[in-house]
């Protein structure tokens, strides 16, 4: 490929992208995230019916006026509870994304701008991290502690963080040598002081990006865990946790099972495809 | 040789963490060691020292781990506290079905992915490269669980074209049984390999090696099978690690979604059950594969590229 082509069609596209932006696929994207934020925040409130209210006497029911999306076994009403579990399965997700980035942000930036023993180690303990088989390790460590969703957010955290910090630390050893960062150095401010007001605005949108990204692996971890029945208690409005006590259900209402399994999907989808334009955008730039 | 001292080594290392942390898993379990390892059985004087004979427990901790590791070396998990048949024969008869899982997924995800990848490389920009691109992206987000349920809603329930549950008798009945729990377990793995592949093959559109090879007039065949596959191989071997990885993991989703009693069924049960020396040795083993498959990928580079047999480039 001949070298002026190339630089013209890059110049082209990315004036293209200034101009236009935000594309279709990006705005559905985030409309989707929106609805299903609206809906863990006031989805109990917006529900039909109670989520944990049974009617044994009816049972698992096809979709109908009644009930939009059917009943379960227990007589509950499948599209109440899918409202209701936007809540758990949004909120931690959050929780873990915005703690995976807190953490790997402080620890990437101090051993990219610190160097010397202390990235030497992190390093080495990163890269153990990163070769452990972690989902499995969190499985049989939720599994057979007990604990429940708190030990399963912290645990993922730590299992996500690896990565990021690998990214962080790559930026700011970017950063640490550019002329404003020796200039903020001359000025004699402190290493702390470099390193959050100076250094961090400027990898911030990796960083925002890869919160984004954490939060997709989490969702799909935490209704993981769900769906396999740990971590969660039994009865809770959850989108894994209804997968796991509806699949036996699919020939009397498949809804009940095919609902959340597809609501975990597209949230997961829409989040990946915002991320990914994301990151496309500031590489583009 | 001191590439692969250094992989030997950093692989020993990481199995010796492995193997504290499944160890730790006995003390850190909600109730003394000794309930734990008696699991259903009734408590009395008798059989708790029994069990505090059985696994040692009057030892102190450096002992029994050492105690316990060797056994596990040699294969002997001890017995799985519910059906008191050894640990080693209780996964030995399930793993013929997680074998055929994986490696049927692990030929869906290379016969899809990587002619995909191509294929989205040489046409970059055009409608099938972002046809695939965006299809790859979906991949990569579905969970397996979820794919599971779709796919046999779609497929077993409504169409009604392969089973619902179990993994078949004959041959033919268990491709026909695999098929669906390999689809869901290959889509997230050959959307990685799809966006491996075309990353390196777009890399490599601008390297003169291959520009001179076009100009020469070497092939079609040759010139992507020859020249481009060959260079790919090594960004797409590194992600082969992470790929075992998912299929494990995979696994445990994909054969609980579908009723398939294979390993990964039989760790979450376990689990469920706090089957501890059934736990300890499938976490063990788990471990033992990712690392060995890493150690071997490692090998391939230099099977596969001449430089980082010489030491030219890392790997």
């Amino acid at each position: 490929m001949s070298v002026v082509p190339g630089t013209v069609r890059l110049g082209g596209r990315a004036r293209r992208l200034r101009r236009t932006g935000p594309g279709p696929l990006t705005l559905l994207s985030g409309g989707i995230l929106a609805l299903m934020a609206a809906a863990a925040l006031f989805g109990t409130w917006i529900a039909p019916y109670d989520p944990a209210a049974q009617d044994l006497a009816l049972g698992a029911t096809m979709p109908g006026w009644a009930h939009w999306a059917g009943t379960d076994e227990l007589g509950r009403d499948v599209l109440s509870r899918c409202l209701a579990g936007a809540r758990s399965a949004l909120l931690w997700p959050v929780v873990v994304a915005l703690g995976t980035c807190a953490m790997s942000t402080s620890l990437g930036l101090l051993a990219g701008y610190r160097r010397g023993w202390i990235d030497a180690v992190m390093m080495r303990v990163v890269d153990l991290l990163i070769a452990m088989p972690g989902l499995l390790m969190l499985i049989v460590l939720v599994g057979v502690l007990g604990g429940g969703i708190g030990w399963a957010v912290l645990a993922m955290a730590v299992l996500f963080t690896p990565g990021d910090i690998r990214v962080v630390r790559s930026l700011t050893m970017a950063q640490r040598e550019l002329a404003y960062a020796e200039a903020a150095r001359t000025l004699g401010l402190s290493r702390t002081r470099i390193m959050f007001r100076h250094l961090l605005p400027n990898i911030a949108p990796t960083v925002v990006a890869g919160a984004l990204l954490s939060f997709v692996a989490a969702l799909v971890a935490l209704s993981g865990l769900s769906f396999l029945g740990i971590g969660l208690p039994a009865g809770t409005p959850d989108w894994g946790l209804m997968i796991e006590e509806n699949r036996g259900l699919l020939d009397l209402n498949p809804w009940a099972a095919v609902v959340p399994a597809a609501l975990v999907t597209v949230a997961a989808t829409a989040a990946t495809l915002l991320g990914d334009q994301l990151f496309e955008r500031l590489s583009d730039a | 040789m001191a590439f692969v001292a250094r992989r030997l080594a950093a692989a020993l290392l990481l199995l010796g963490v492995l193997s504290v942390l499944t160890y730790a898993l006995l003390a850190l379990a909600p109730g003394d060691p000794e309930q734990v390892l008696l699991g259903p059985r009734p408590s009395t004087a008798e059989s708790r020292a029994a069990v505090r004979a059985q696994y040692h427990l009057d030892d102190p901790l450096p002992v029994r781990y050492a105690t316990w590791l060797g056994d596990a070396v040699r294969g002997d998990f001890g017995a799985s506290l519910y059906s008191r048949e050894p640990v080693a024969g209780v996964i030995a008869d399930r793993l013929p079905v997680t074998a055929g899982l994986a490696a049927y997924a692990i030929v869906l995800t290379l016969a899809v992915g990587l002619p995909a990848g191509l294929a989205a490389a040489m046409r970059r920009g055009g409608p099938l490269d972002r046809g695939i691109t965006l299809s790859a992206l979906v991949g990569l987000a579905i969970p397996p669980f979820a794919m599971s349920i779709l796919l046999l809603y779609g497929f077993a329930v409504t169409l009604g074209w392969f089973p619902v549950f179990g993994a078949g008798e004959t041959f033919a009945e268990r491709v026909a049984h695999l098929t669906l729990p390999a689809i869901a377990l290959a889509t997230g793995q050959a959307a990685v390999v799809i966006r491996q592949m075309r990353a390196a093959a777009l890399d490599l559109a601008g390297q003169d090696y291959m520009t001179f090879a076009r100009a020469r007039g070497v092939g079609r065949a040759r010139y992507w099978i020859g020249y481009a596959l060959r260079n790919t191989a090594l960004p797409v071997l590194t992600v082969g690690g992470l790929l075992l990885a998912a299929n494990l993991t995979g696994a445990l989703f994909v054969e609980r979604a579908f009723g398939l009693h294979g390993v990964g069924e039989l760790l979450v049960s376990a689990v469920g059950q706090k089957d501890l020396p059934v736990v300890q040795a499938l976490v063990l083993m788990g471990g033992a594969v990712v690392v060995a498959v890493n150690l071997l990928i490692d090998l391939a580079y230099l099977a596969v590229d001449p430089r980082v047999r010489h030491g030219a480039v890392a790997a």
